[in-house]
């Protein structure tokens, strides 16, 4: 690992003038569980590390039933199912919260990095395509927002410009008889990345007996993160049956195009999708009927 | 052997069979145990090593220069270092002839490379941050060659050649032409062709295995001080103190007096810790700089330049009587070696029959050379991939002439007088026992209900080895006793072995105070492996314990003053005339009465095999949209000969369970169509979690080795031959399909599902 200056500056302001005077050199630091391995693997080089946990709007945890939920960019994971009201309104962010590495990591790791760090298979962004989030990002031309599905452009790479960071995640209010739920599948039982993973809300009628809108978000079948669009708009009146989740599931597979690679063949991963999301639909329908 | 090694009849003991607090335990869980890579010596320097890219190609040139010119940097070497080592060959005890020109190859390319990650040169520096500086300024030139990672490929006539030099030796004939065929071996008994005439059913089946790594979890890590008078002295991580001292006095051609080396606490080994990888290369570095050198991998570089066991094919044909009487088998067997000859085919051609009677057998077996890191033994190596092979065979006909799996092992089951394959006859064996043994588990007799659920059972054997052992011991006045043996402790043997020696002597286990001494102050002592240490050193331990008996005997005599004829000893105690003392109590008279301290030492070198054999159970589910399998009971089974320790009894048949089950479901080397591995890290190359296997169950049976006074019989390896095969079968239960190539992944179990 090559030496570097570290910044831990407490302003937003203070923190878009050290990026920008680095000149694309600085690497941000939140929890630190993908950069420090990354530079100690030499896999990324740092000139600068700029450490953002000292800027308080990105440390901000804030939850109200009227205006959803503001989650801090460098939130440690565990602070968001440690919340019980956040818990239960957002059930899919909150499996992959508890899916990303043990209870050591989720002390540091945030849904910020998670989202940043840009991996295919990254296992927090289906559950915030899931949920709608949007990203609130920050450079030197001011403030806009960024769809969480449109943010990844590529294996490690976003819509980040030089000088912006990206400061909360912002997921809207839940509305009655909706659930989430998020799973990925990996041959072992932890230590492993996602083969696929699937993260899917429903909202449903107030009979509970159709789905009246959903989303549906896929990890590790494509260069990004996706939103599974046309299979989410399909759902919109279908009756709760095993049939309805697998047509989705078959609906959802038209976006995946994965590759072959150690963690699965092309063809099994695509199927996985299909398995996926049947079985998100069905924990999803489950929970937002209350049970 | 001598007779007097011979089983003793004992029926109870005092020590053997209990539990005692392990002697290295609390170093262990507090931190306080020396590793190598603990080790701060004064004025040391830290060194990289540099690895190949490509799978194979010549090596154009290494261009230097840079590197030695950044400040800090010490010393870089190649491998134009090593002395001159063509055609030298060297006698290694049991692992036989090795040739060092292609040992040093391994340590340090010379001209050509052969795997991805083969180590080309090495650097040392005054910071481990320069030294990884300096080895991103090393730059190799290549000229990259056609490459091959699969056995049956690396056979054909049209495959790239690793060794242009190399000529197929089959039984003793030599080859005419280029190959990767290092060897063919056969072995033959009866007449196959009338066995198959005789048999009612026939089986015949091909497998395939992947590679695997022994995947220890302390990486390989050396320092080496060449000091000005000349002597060499190296703290390793190593199976074998003195095998290590040979190997690198070999290398360097400096005669063993020359070299000492010091084992250090080992973090694991299974075989992969008997080569050496770094010490040479830090003896080289040190040698130049004039410093201690101290190398380390890092996890990749283990998996790519360590290791593996053999990827491997097998054809397996056995034929049976409607009576469920074996008549005839046949195996063809290829494994591969890597990318230097000398693999483990030769154990798996002798294991692949060795659980049954064959009244007429063939078996052939190939050494391939492909490019690979140069194999390696991993627990009783050669065999689970040969049990892979044969137990489904036999569970397949069991199957066939629908008769319980166990009686129809039962009814073929190796006893004594059942000759192997290869020749020897078993003496007294525990297979049977173990096979009754699992018909009276709770397990087998347990119900298994629900839906893609299913039962397998499997059997196992490997040898485990004896050869030379020495250790000594001085009595403490206050009764305790200082142990010093030669072999390093991987699983627990420190307490093993001073348990034997308690046992003779009659005093407590933690009287003894063992430890594994250099290679400086023990007799010589062949390395930790082969499942040998509790059996061999066990008994050098017993026979020092009748040295310090004797000389107790004769202190007691003095003390009273009386012939030592006349001291009678008991369960330790010493007695003559109505006087009597404990070992304590005598001990501690010895300085008061000017009496010569009690100092005692024994070595021993018994030959052949204790036998062990081995029956697994295990129940699984098969998820059919996923293809993953979960293991849900797992019961392992073991002839020990005589538990001496039960808890590392148990242990080992754990621990060797759970990296079969690894080994079964999801540890392989992935390569790339450029034949460079791509999973070199413990995400990707999937050892089981704890989350991934149920507690698994045991069952130790001993029946007593006739060669061992105790009865011990070495049990480190064994559990590791049945589990594949285990697994396999279970899946055929819960599934209907045969799965004949490993590891049963989830997308390969959900493929063969989805196509039924
Ligand atoms: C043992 C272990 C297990 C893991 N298991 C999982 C797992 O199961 N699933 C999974 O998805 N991941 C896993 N990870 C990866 C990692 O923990 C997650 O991606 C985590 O969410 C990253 O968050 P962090 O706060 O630590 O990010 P950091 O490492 O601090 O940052 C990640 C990346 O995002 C950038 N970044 C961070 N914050 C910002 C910001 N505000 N604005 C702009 N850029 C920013 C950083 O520069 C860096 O490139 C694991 C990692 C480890 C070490």
């Amino acid at each position: 690992m090559k030496d570097f200056t570290y910044a831990a500056p407490a302003t937003l302001q203070e923190a878009t003038r050290l990026l920008t005077a680095a000149n694309g050199s600085a690497r941000i630091l939140a929890g630190g569980t993908d950069i420090i391995v990354q530079l100690r693997e030499g896999l990324r080089d740092a000139g600068q590390v700029i450490d953002v946990k000292k800027i308080p709007e990105l440390m901000e945890l804030s939850f109200s039933p009227q205006h959803g939920l503001r989650l801090g960019a460098a939130v440690p994971c565990y602070c968001i199912y440690e919340n019980a009201e956040i818990a239960k309104a957002y059930p899919a962010l909150v499996d992959s919260a508890r899916i990303i590495g043990g209870w050591q990591i989720q002390s540091r790791a945030s849904i910020g990095g998670n989202l940043c760090n840009s991996s295919p298979a990254a296992d927090s962004i289906p559950s915030l395509i899931a949920h709608h989030a949007f990203a609130e990002v920050v450079g030197p031309a001011g403030k806009r927002k960024v769809a969480v599905e449109s943010f990844c452009t590529a294996p490690g790479r976003n819509v980040l410009q030089q000088g912006e960071l990206l400061v909360a995640l912002v997921f809207p209010p839940t509305m009655p008889h909706s659930g989430s739920a998020y799973e990925r599948f990996i041959p072992r039982n932890e230590m492993d990345i996602a083969v696929v993973g699937v993260g899917t809300r429903v909202q449903l009628n107030q009979a509970c007996d159709k789905i009246e809108f959903a989303r549906i978000g896929l990890a590790a079948v494509a260069p990004t993160p996706k939103f599974a669009q046309e299979a989410s708009e399909w759902l919109a009146g279908k009756p709760l049956a095993e049939e309805t989740y697998a047509q989705a599931g078959e609906l959802a597979k038209k976006v995946a195009t994965p590759i072959s690679d150690m963690r699965g063949p092309a063809e099994y991963r695509t199927h996985l999708v299909g398995v996926l999301v049947k079985r998100t639909l069905e924990k999803a329908v489950e929970r937002a009927k209350g049970k | 052997m001598s007779t007097e090694d011979l089983y003793l009849g004992k029926k109870s003991y005092s020590v053997l069979g209990q539990r005692p607090v392990r002697h290295d335990g609390a170093d262990k869980v507090t931190g306080k145990a020396v590793y190598t890579s603990d080790l701060q010596l004064p004025n040391m320097a830290q060194g990289r090593i540099i690895r190949s890219p490509h799978a194979h190609a010549k090596i154009k040139s290494i261009y230097t220069a840079a590197a030695l010119k950044l400040p800090g940097v010490l010393a870089v070497v190649t491998g134009e270092d090593w002395p001159n080592l063509e055609e030298k060959f060297a006698i290694m005890g049991e692992a036989g002839a090795v040739n060092l020109h292609h040992l040093a190859n391994n340590c340090l390319a010379k001209g050509k490379v052969v795997y991805k990650g083969h180590a080309v040169a090495a650097v040392a520096a005054t910071t481990l941050a320069i030294a990884e500086e300096a080895a991103r300024l090393i730059k190799v030139e290549y000229e990259i060659l056609p490459s091959v990672t699969w056995v049956l490929d690396a056979m054909k006539p049209d495959a790239p050649i690793l060794l242009p030099s190399l000529r197929t030796d089959s039984m003793g004939k030599k080859g005419t032409e280029p190959t990767n065929i290092a060897t063919h071996i056969q072995f033959e008994q009866g007449n196959i062709a009338e066995g198959f005439k005789q048999a009612d059913v026939i089986v015949e089946r091909e497998f395939r295995t992947a590679s695997v790594h022994q995947g220890y979890i302390e990486p390989h890590v050396s320092v080496a001080l060449w000091n000005e008078d000349n002597r060499l002295k190296i703290w390793t991580s190593t199976q074998g103190s003195f095998n290590c001292r040979q190997q690198v006095s070999e290398l360097l051609q400096v005669p063993v007096s020359q070299v000492v080396v010091v084992p250090c606490e080992i973090g694991g080994g299974f075989g992969g810790k008997i080569t050496v990888y770094l010490e040479p290369v830090a003896a080289l570095l040190s040698r130049r700089c004039g410093r201690p050198v101290k190398l380390s991998m890092q996890r990749n570089e283990v998996f790519e330049g360590t290791g593996p066991t053999p990827g491997s094919y097998a054809k397996v044909k056995i034929g049976v009587k409607k009576d469920g009487t074996i008549t005839a088998g046949e195996a063809w067997l290829a494994y591969d070696c890597g990318a230097f000859p000398g693999g483990v085919i030769g154990p798996g051609a002798m294991c692949v029959f060795s659980c049954y009677e064959f009244p007429n057998a063939k078996v052939d077996g190939y050494d391939v050379l492909d490019n690979k890191p140069h194999t390696q033994a991993y627990r009783a190596p050669g065999a689970t991939q040969a049990a892979f092979a044969c137990e489904q065979v036999i569970d397949e006909l069991a199957a066939k002439l629908k008769m319980d799996p166990i009686e129809f092992r039962l009814k073929n089951a190796a006893k004594e007088g059942t000759r192997r394959v290869d020749g020897p006859v078993y003496p007294r064996v525990g297979f049977i026992e173990t096979l009754k043994a699992a018909q009276n588990s709770d397990h087998w007799k347990s119900k298994l209900t629900g839906k893609n659920r299913g039962r397998g059972i499997a059997s196992g054997f490997w040898f485990n080895i004896g050869g030379a052992s020495s250790c000594s011991a001085s009595v403490n006045d206050d009764g305790s006793v200082t142990l010093v043996e030669g072999s390093t402790d991987i699983g627990g043997t420190r307490t093993s072995v001073a348990m034997q020696l308690a046992e003779t002597l009659g005093i407590t286990a933690q009287d003894v105070r063992p430890q594994v001494g250099d290679t400086d102050s023990v007799g010589y002592t062949f390395l930790t492996g082969g499942s040998r240490v509790t059996f061999a050193t066990g008994l050098a331990a017993y026979k020092l314990g009748l040295d310090l008996q004797e000389q107790m005997k004769q202190r007691a005599a003095a003390l009273w003053d009386v012939e030592s004829a006349a001291v009678k000893v008991e369960n330790g105690k010493y007695s003559s005339n109505g006087k009597s003392l404990t070992f304590k109590e005598l001990a501690g008279k010895i300085p008061g009465a000017k009496l010569d301290p009690v100092v005692g030492r024994a070595s021993v070198s018994p030959e052949g095999s204790t036998n062990g054999f081995g029956t697994h159970i295990c129940d699984v589910e098969v998820d059919p949209e996923t293809g993953k399998v979960t293991i849900l009971r797992y019961t392992a089974i073991q002839d020990a000969g005589k538990a001496v320790h039960p808890s590392y009894v148990e242990g080992q048949m754990q621990g060797g369970s759970v990296q079969g089950i690894g080994w079964a479901l999801n540890e392989e080397y992935f390569f790339d169509d450029q034949s460079r591995m791509k999973n070199a890290s413990f995400l990707d190359y999937r050892m089981p979690t704890s989350l991934d296997v149920p507690m698994i169950e045991t069952i130790i049976v001993e029946v007593p080795n006739p060669s061992h006074p105790f009865g011990v019989r070495g049990v480190g390896e064994t559990p590791i031959v049945p589990p594949p095969a285990t697994v396999a079968n279970a899946i055929h239960a819960a599934t209907g399909l045969r799965f004949t190539e490993l590891p049963m992944s989830p997308p390969k179990v959900w493929k063969a599902l989805s196509t039924k």
